[in-house]
C-alpha cells in the first residue's frame, strides 16, 4: 500500500493509539467501528474501553453522552475518518454543549479501510479540522507525528475543553486485533468499572 | 418568541414532570412543538443537561452513552425522526441499552402536510421492526402515567421503549400566520 494514498500520513496508528492510551491511563475510551476498535484493543484490553462494532456515525455522540454523565472523568473517542464523516453533525452537537472532558481523535487515512480502501471525503476536499472549527470546537488541530502524543494526552487528562484532533496516519492495514463483540458484556463491565449496576 | 407563547397544555407539563420524577438527567432532542415545554424546562433545570441534536440518530448514541456513564436519559423527537434512527437502533439491541424515546406524531390526524404522512404512518412499525416496544398516549390525562410506565420499563427492566404522543394531543396545526 503506497503512502501516496495519503500523502501527509506518516503516523503509525497502532503505535500512536497505544502510546496515547498509556499516557492517559484514567481515560474512558470509546472506539469507532473498524480499525480504530482494533487499534484500541491492540493497545491492551481495558474495562474502561467501549468498542463499537456497528452504529456507524455514533462514536462521538456516544462519547458525548458519556462525557456529560461523567464530568469528572476524561473521555477519549478514537475513530476513523469514514465513521466521523457519517456522524459529522455530532461535532456540531459537541460544539453546542462544549463538554470540557471530551477529546475526539480521528485517525485519518483518507480512506474507507474496512471496505477496500475507497477514497473518503478527506481525500477529496473535506478538511475535518476546519469542519470542527466551524462547528464551534475551538481547540481543533492536525497531528502529523508521533512526537505529539504527549500534548494530546495532556489535553485528555486536563479536561479543560472539548478537543478535536485529526491524525494523519499511514494508510496501512495492521493485523486485525478483534475486541469482544458481545456488546452487553462490554457495556456491563464498563459500567461496573464506574461502580454502576447492570440496570 | 416566548412572549407570544400560550401556556403549555397540561399534558406537556405531565411529560416533563414524569421525566423529572424518573430522574432523567439528559434530554436529547430534535425539537417539535409538542416537546416545547419539556425542552424549555430541561434548559432551565440545573439537574438536567439538554442536548440539541443535528439529527435524531445522534440522540440514540447520546442516551446510550449517558447510560454507560450511569445516567438516565431520554430522546425527544418527531415521528419523522424515527426513520433517521433505524440503523443506530442496532446499538440498543447489540448492547441491550435501556432506551426511552418520546415521539410526537405527525401524519396521522388532521395532517395538512402530506410529506409527513409516509413516515408518520410507518413510525410504529419501524420502531417495532427494530425491537422497540411501543406505547401510545392519546388522551391528555393518560400522558403522565404512560410516560412514567415507560421510564420504569426502560430503567428498571432494561427495555427499549417508545411512547408515541398522538397527533390528537397536539391538535390541528395553524398554517396561516396572523
Amino acid at each position: 500500500m503506497s503512502t501516496t494514498l495519503n500523502a501527509s500520513g506518516a503516523v503509525d496508528r497502532r503505535a500512536f493509539v497505544s502510546q496515547l492510551i498509556a499516557a492517559s491511563p484514567d481515560a474512558l475510551v470509546v472506539s469507532g467501528l473498524g480499525s480504530p476498535s482494533y487499534d484500541v484493543f491492540a493497545a491492551g484490553d481495558r474495562d474502561q474501553n467501549f468498542y463499537l462494532w456497528g452504529a456507524m456515525g455514533g462514536a462521538v455522540a456516544l462519547g458525548l453522552g458519556l462525557a456529560l454523565a461523567q464530568p469528572e472523568r476524561s473521555v477519549l473517542v478514537i475513530t476513523g475518518d469514514g465513521e466521523q464523516l457519517m456522524g459529522v453533525g455530532s461535532l456540531g452537537t459537541v460544539g453546542a454543549t462544549q463538554p470540557k472532558n471530551l477529546t475526539i481523535l480521528v485517525l485519518d487515512n483518507g480512506h474507507f479501510g474496512e471496505t477496500g480502501m475507497q477514497r473518503s471525503h478527506t481525500s477529496l476536499g473535506t478538511n475535518l479540522v476546519e469542519v470542527a472549527h466551524g462547528f464551534g470546537i475551538e481547540d481543533a488541530f492536525t497531528v502529523t507525528g508521533e512526537d505529539q502524543v504527549g500534548e494530546i494526552a495532556e489535553r485528555v487528562m486536563s479536561r479543560r475543553g472539548a478537543t478535536f484532533v485529526q491524525v494523519f496516519i499511514n494508510p496501512d492495514e495492521p493485523p486485525r486485533a478483534l475486541p469482544p463483540r458481545d456488546g452487553v458484556h462490554v457495556k456491563n463491565r464498563f459500567r461496573a468499572a464506574l461502580g454502576c449496576a447492570t440496570f | 418568541m416566548t412572549s407570544t407563547h400560550k401556556e403549555a397544555p397540561a399534558w406537556q407539563h405531565a411529560v416533563f414532570d414524569a421525566l423529572k420524577a424518573g430522574n432523567i438527567r439528559q434530554i436529547a432532542y430534535v425539537p417539535d412543538v409538542g416537546h416545547a415545554y419539556a425542552i424549555q424546562q430541561a434548559q432551565r433545570d440545573p439537574a438536567i443537561t439538554d442536548v440539541v441534536l443535528t439529527t435524531e440518530e445522534e440522540g440514540v448514541a447520546v442516551v446510550s452513552g449517558a447510560w454507560l456513564g450511569g445516567q438516565r436519559a431520554a430522546l425527544l423527537m418527531q415521528s419523522s425522526g424515527v426513520g433517521n434512527c433505524v440503523n443506530m437502533f442496532s446499538l440498543l439491541r447489540s448492547c441491550n441499552f435501556p432506551f426511552l424515546t418520546l415521539v410526537t406524531m405527525r401524519g396521522e390526524y388532521a395532517e395538512f402536510n402530506s410529506w409527513q404522512s409516509p413516515m408518520g404512518k410507518s413510525t410504529q412499525q419501524a420502531l417495532e421492526l427494530m425491537g422497540i416496544t411501543v406505547l401510545r398516549a392519546s388522551k391528555p390525562d393518560e400522558v403522565g402515567e404512560i410516560v412514567s410506565a415507560a421510564i420504569d420499563s426502560a430503567f428498571l427492566a432494561g427495555e427499549q421503549v417508545a411512547v408515541l404522543l398522538s397527533q390528537t394531543l397536539i391538535g390541528r396545526k395553524k398554517w396561516e400566520r396572523n
